[in-house]
């Protein structure tokens, strides 16, 4: 041991004389880092930012900047609406804040209000029983692997990693035959047998040491006591991060409304947003921000819990 | 019980030799697989646990996809009369179907690589210590977070014939550009589908990058290993199978841009965002279940060909981590 420390020693010094040089290199290439850092973040969060600063403009100021581009889409011709500038012109700032498009959306016509709350009743729902059903799934996977349960679990996997359009198929199926498409519920079942929560849970509560079962199963505890005093506790965080990563999802959702309801009146907001912009373009952004405020609160305030559910995800193996 | 012992002691240790936990771990798997009596008694207490997922994944996807199976091989759903794999060849010979499969197979070609080397490049730069690593971080991941129908607005008028897009390159001197309505729109697809995935791909590097032995690079450096050589001969070794997980989950994130591809230009849109979610959503329209039946079971074994393709070269390339 004491070897190897003195080998490093000596290695030090030999390198000492250079050290002045790698210095600068050293503060330019992190110059260069940030530069590029920089600009990155600028191309990231302009989008957004944009929306949210643009949603405070008149609906004057709005068809003033960018009438040119949205008449052309709803109304043909003219359609009575007013532009006064030529080319589009992308304002960032508004030149006078205004809370006329929020206080429509919020008082004067709250039928857009309305279809956020479709989304709220499509996305809760599943977000609560999809983690509690993991949960149970979860803990019979880390607490015994039998051959059954290692197929099942590799049938979970694949079933995860394909896409909407793989698996829109067969719950299109079964919502016919059970009658319920076009209704809540054509979205929320699926959705609550989703099998990723289950791969991330049991990615985590497999770690848990089995130590801590025997310990409470000399202690006379049952099945129900060890899922909901040990496992349960233990796992709090990875839920939440679960829980997040599963509410961005559905919240964003744009496919299974619009193959499993027929009826635009259902839809969430995440598909009638883009109903809204052909008609009237301040109140779009105006609705835009409202529907981006319950995942931004919760990224603000859960960052971290998020991060982990990602990182633990960031693997197919055990 | 001297076995017992040994890997008792493995595990205290574990967090030091993490090579020594290893072949313990896969002996004890091993065993149960076996099933020992007490291990029956466990897998059928904790049964009723898992009962309801089971359940909920066979009714809502494994039982109704054996029907898609049987959709997929017959004629039509009335007379339903057994015909081989004549769907199949119907379905390749569908035109909307081609360029649905080419689109999206030219998206996930150019899409895929792109996210995963750029958010490898952000990860990279922001494993050290740099200032405000946290903030970048951040700011990298919030489009993850954004709705697609919050900003389609913008991306609207960027790339509308009007939009900022065509003045900045006016200024490089080059002509506008029709983004939505020509070849070009093949482009915007791609850029919104970077902005939204980056983020949570360079957070999977990170977490990997960070895992990496801290120890074997410090010996590299004080052996004078560059930067480069670093990341070449020892940490895209620790990478690799976060890489083949990152490629795997961007395609299959590539196929949901489809959200913004609809959101922006509806049903029908120019014929080079024409993907397949579109001929999906088109064919559910027509109620016509061997063609959506054949689809489906189509891209499921392309999917499931191409994830074993990827799980193996990632078995390959870690394989000689293990030891």
């Amino acid at each position: 041991m004491t070897d190897i420390k003195l080998d490093l020693s000596t290695r030090a010094q030999a390198v000492r004389p250079r050290r002045r040089k790698i210095k600068w290199v050293h503060i330019l290439s992190l110059i260069l880092i940030l530069a590029v850092l920089i600009g990155f973040a600028v191309l990231f969060l302009f989008p957004t930012v944009f929306t949210v600063t643009n949603s405070f403009m008149s609906a004057t100021e709005i068809s003033a900047n960018y009438g040119k581009i949205f008449t052309g889409l709803g109304v043909s011709g003219d359609g009575g609406r007013v532009y006064i500038g030529e080319k589009v012109n992308l304002q960032l700032i508004p030149d006078k804040v205004s809370f006329s498009q929020y206080s429509t959306v919020l008082f004067k016509s709250p039928e857009y209000l309305l279809k956020f709350w479709n989304s709220v009743f499509f996305v809760l729902p599943i977000v609560v029983f999809q983690l509690a059903v993991a949960a149970g799934a979860s803990y019979a996977f880390a607490r015994v692997q039998t051959k059954f349960r290692a197929i099942v679990f590799f049938v979970y996997i694949i079933l995860m990693l394909m896409p909407y359009q793989v698996t829109l198929v067969p719950n299109y199926i079964v919502d016919s035959y059970l009658g319920i498409l076009n209704t809540r519920w054509a979205i929320i079942l699926p959705g609550i047998f989703s099998p990723f929560s289950v791969f991330i849970l049991t990615k985590f509560m497999r770690r848990i040491p089995s130590a801590m079962v025997e310990a409470a199963q000399l202690d006379g505890a049952g099945e129900w006591r060890i899922f909901t005093s040990i496992f349960l506790p233990l796992c709090r965080s990875t839920l939440y991060s679960v829980a997040i990563l599963v509410f961005i999802d559905y919240w964003n959702m744009v496919e299974q409304p619009l193959v499993l309801l027929t009826d635009a009146e259902m839809y969430p907001l995440s598909v009638f947003l883009s109903k809204i912009n052909e008609g009237d373009t301040g109140i779009a952004l105006a609705i835009a921000v409202i529907y981006m405020v319950p995942p931004v609160l919760l990224f603000l305030y859960s960052e971290d819990y998020l991060i982990d559910g990602i990182s633990y995800s960031a693997s197919v193996k055990g | 019980m001297k076995e017992n012992r040994s890997s008792a002691d493995a595990v205290s240790v574990g967090s030091v030799k993490k090579t020594k936990v290893r072949p313990d771990r896969g002996k004890t798997k091993k065993k149960s697989f076996g099933l020992s009596r007490r291990d029956r008694k466990m897998a059928l207490y904790t049964m009723p646990y898992m009962l309801p997922s089971i359940l909920g994944v066979l009714t809502f996807f494994m039982l109704p996809f054996t029907v898609v199976i049987y959709y997929a091989l017959i004629d039509n759903n009335s007379s339903a009369n057994f015909v081989g794999l004549e769907n199949f060849i119907e379905l390749f010979k569908n035109a909307a179907f081609q360029k649905a499969l080419r689109n999206t197979g030219m998206f996930s070609l150019t899409a895929v690589p792109l996210a995963v080397v750029l958010s490898l490049l952000l990860a990279i730069l922001l494993d050290r210590q740099i200032p405000l690593r946290s903030t970048f971080r951040t700011i990298f991941l919030s489009p993850m977070i954004v709705p697609a129908a919050s900003i389609i607005l913008i991306w609207q008028v960027m790339f509308d014939y009007n939009g900022i897009v065509n003045e900045v390159i006016a200024v490089f001197g080059m002509q506008p550009i029709e983004w939505m309505k020509s070849d070009h729109g093949y482009i915007v697809a791609v850029i919104l589908f970077l902005w939204k995935n980056i983020g949570y791909n360079m957070i999977m590097f990170m977490s990997a990058l960070s895992a990496v032995p801290k120890d074997i690079l410090e010996v590299a450096m004080l052996d004078g290993c560059g930067t480069v050589k670093r990341f070449f001969m020892i940490k895209l070794r620790y990478l690799a199978s976060t890489i083949s997980f990152v490629t795997i989950m961007s395609l299959i994130n590539s196929f949901k841009v489809f959200r913004e591809v609809y959101l922006l230009t509806g049903d029908y849109p120019y014929d080079t965002m024409y993907t397949l979610q579109h001929f999906m959503n088109n064919t559910f329209q027509g109620f016509n279940y061997q063609k959506l039946s054949s689809a489906a079971i189509v891209l499921a074994l392309a999917m499931i060909v191409i994830i074993a393709i990827l799980l193996w070269a990632d078995n390959r390339l870690g394989r000689d981590l293990e030891e």
